[in-house]
């Protein structure tokens, strides 16, 4: 199809059309909105990078940053190990390996709202009962604190993710070829050796894919945190997705919710570039 | 392996299997109980049992509305993506020029774009025209998946020859007849992939539709959400909603398994 022809350009109208209307337009209104005293129907005057200097004073922001950033180094190397532990265990051959593969994806299915809610009931009705029942103080008054809400948000993130992880690991495994371990095998090595020196480098390609996942997935989470804590305590456990979106329709304060969902972009585009980047290096390193 | 080794294997899984049961267990069990019932004991069975959360939570959740709901907007997003995203992907794909490449470059820059970012002049553009109902809904979900979409069918359109359109068009079809009846069968595969990448995101999808969507409108996790808020620490009719809500998700997990864990593979490595 050539540039001038009418049907390059009708079949690519539709979806161009929406992806301006929905993405490139309001992302550069935004930025715009940014530098000025928006209050989400007009402004008034352009306030430079007033709204920048006050985001870096904002507490609120700057915890949720490093609450968010703990939570994304926690869940990335849990996820990561998990998913691969999974996936090496359901690739065996064992009677009711199918049937794991299945349970273990299924959480994945069910959407984070939803899956906050059902934790929510494990963590302040389930665990407290555990708790009386094995008298383990730990188990009890989970959500009521900060780093309960922390490892809670943490305990239903890989609970949902761990079988997708899996999941992608699992091809990565399959496309091992057989007769490369049979030769080890024959050579004498051990699994522990077969693991490290045939299994590890011959899936790297799947941790490229697995950490920026893991990474992006980690930064942008906000159902869960809505449904499981909301925030609480004191807002605490609040992560950046959800102080921008609370900036804008709880505060009512449009502008600077902008200028905090910039920056938001900027960080998540630099981490999985940079990730990508220094991944596909690696790979061809090895 | 030797058999112990495939017995202690057996016995790891089981365990593993059972924690990650166990949630749906809870949940299950104790949306049976009487509030009392759970209050006495949460981890027991539930004695006795009573139906009537169930009665009540689905007439609270309007579950039959928000179920209709969830499915008009689920189907039609979906349908609208896997049409507008195959057609924008082979012009892209039959087009070798810079002008092409950049588009496609534009396709995925925008999956870097987080929703926070585009949510509110988003809402007000499309509040400004009245479109914030399911019909804008479908319009913004067109435009939030149509990259990964684009992307998806732009590396299948790849491996199929060029020798395909132009022997159709030897026979004096038309460039719609070659899409239709040529190219888009031969992607059936990866339309699969997209619809299933694309389903589970929608109907699961809360933020957007919150901002978007009018309360006739509300879909299942806006339900939930009301639902819960009206209900709070009542978790006797909270558990019967969750799990009303859960039962066709996991019914279309049971059902399209196979097609679900190729779809969510082939969206994450290709």
């Amino acid at each position: 199809m050539k540039n001038k022809s009418l049907s390059f350009w009708l079949f690519l109208t539709p979806t161009l059309v929406a992806l301006a209307l929905v993405v490139f337009i309001p992302v550069l209104e935004g930025l715009f909105y940014s530098f000025t005293n928006w209050d989400g129907l007009t402004f008034t005057k352009v306030v430079g990078f007033q709204n920048y200097i006050t985001l870096f004073q904002d507490k609120a922001f700057i915890n949720a940053f490093w609450f968010t950033v703990g939570f994304v180094i926690v869940t990335v190397i849990m996820l990561n190990v998990i998913g691969l532990g999974l996936a090496l265990l359901v690739t065996q051959k064992f009677k009711g390996n199918n049937f794991l593969r299945t349970v273990f994806f299924m959480p994945n299915m069910i959407g984070g709202l939803i899956l906050g809610f059902i934790w929510q009931f494990i963590f302040t009705q389930g665990f407290q009962a555990l708790g009386n029942a094995l008298h383990m103080d730990w188990l009890q008054n989970w959500l009521t604190n900060e780093t309960t809400g922390f490892w809670g948000l943490v305990i239903v993130t890989v609970w949902q993710m761990s079988g997708y992880i899996m999941i992608i690991y699992i091809a990565y495994l399959q496309n091992i070829p057989n007769e490369i371990i049979e030769a080890a095998k024959i050579d004498g090595a051990s699994a522990w050796q077969r693991f490290t020196k045939i299994t590890f480098p011959m899936i790297a390609p799947a941790f490229t894919v697995c950490m920026f996942l893991t990474l992006s997935n980690g930064f942008k989470i906000y159902d869960q945190n809505l449904s499981l804590t909301n925030g609480g305590p004191y807002n605490s456990t609040q992560m950046l997705a959800m102080d921008i979106v609370n900036t804008a329709y709880n505060s009512g304060n449009f502008a600077l919710s902008e200028a905090k969902a910039i920056i938001f972009f900027i960080i998540v585009a630099a981490i999985s570039l940079l990730q990508v980047a220094y991944n596909r290096k690696r790979e061809e390193d090895l | 392996m030797d058999k112990k080794g495939r017995v202690g294997l057996g016995i790891i899984g089981l365990l593993l299997g059972i924690l990650w049961l166990f949630p749906f267990y809870l949940i299950l069990t104790n949306s049976f109980k009487t509030p009392k019932g759970i209050f006495a004991s949460v981890l027991s069975f539930p004695h006795p049992s009573t139906g009537d959360n169930y009665v009540n939570s689905f007439r609270a959740l309007n579950f039959i509305g928000s179920l209709t709901n969830s499915l008009i907007i689920t189907v039609c997003s979906v349908l609208l993506i896997i049409l507008c995203s195959s057609m924008a992907a082979y012009a892209l794909q039959r087009n070798h020029s810079k002008l092409s490449g950049g588009i496609l470059m534009l396709f995925i820059s925008a999956m870097l774009i987080p929703f926070q970012s585009v949510m509110i002049p988003l809402t007000a553009n499309f509040g400004a025209v009245h479109f914030l109902n399911m019909w804008g809904l479908v319009i913004m979900y067109l435009g939030f998946d149509a990259s990964l979409s684009v992307f998806l069918y732009q590396g299948t359109l790849a491996s199929i020859p060029i020798a395909m359109d132009e022997s159709a068009e030897i026979e004096g079809a038309s460039r719609w007849q070659i899409f239709t009846k040529v190219i888009f069968p031969m992607l059936s595969p990866i339309t699969v992939t997209v619809a299933i990448l694309n389903i589970i995101a929608i109907w699961n999808d809360y933020l957007l539709p919150s901002l978007v969507l009018p309360q006739a409108q509300y879909t299942i996790p806006l339900q939930m959400f009301n639902f819960f808020g009206e209900y709070t620490k009542q978790w006797h009719l909270a558990l019967a909603g969750i799990t009303l809500s859960i039962i066709p998700v996991i019914l279309f997990y049971l059902f399209a398994q196979k097609w679900i864990i190729k779809g969510v593979t082939d969206g994450a490595v290709k």
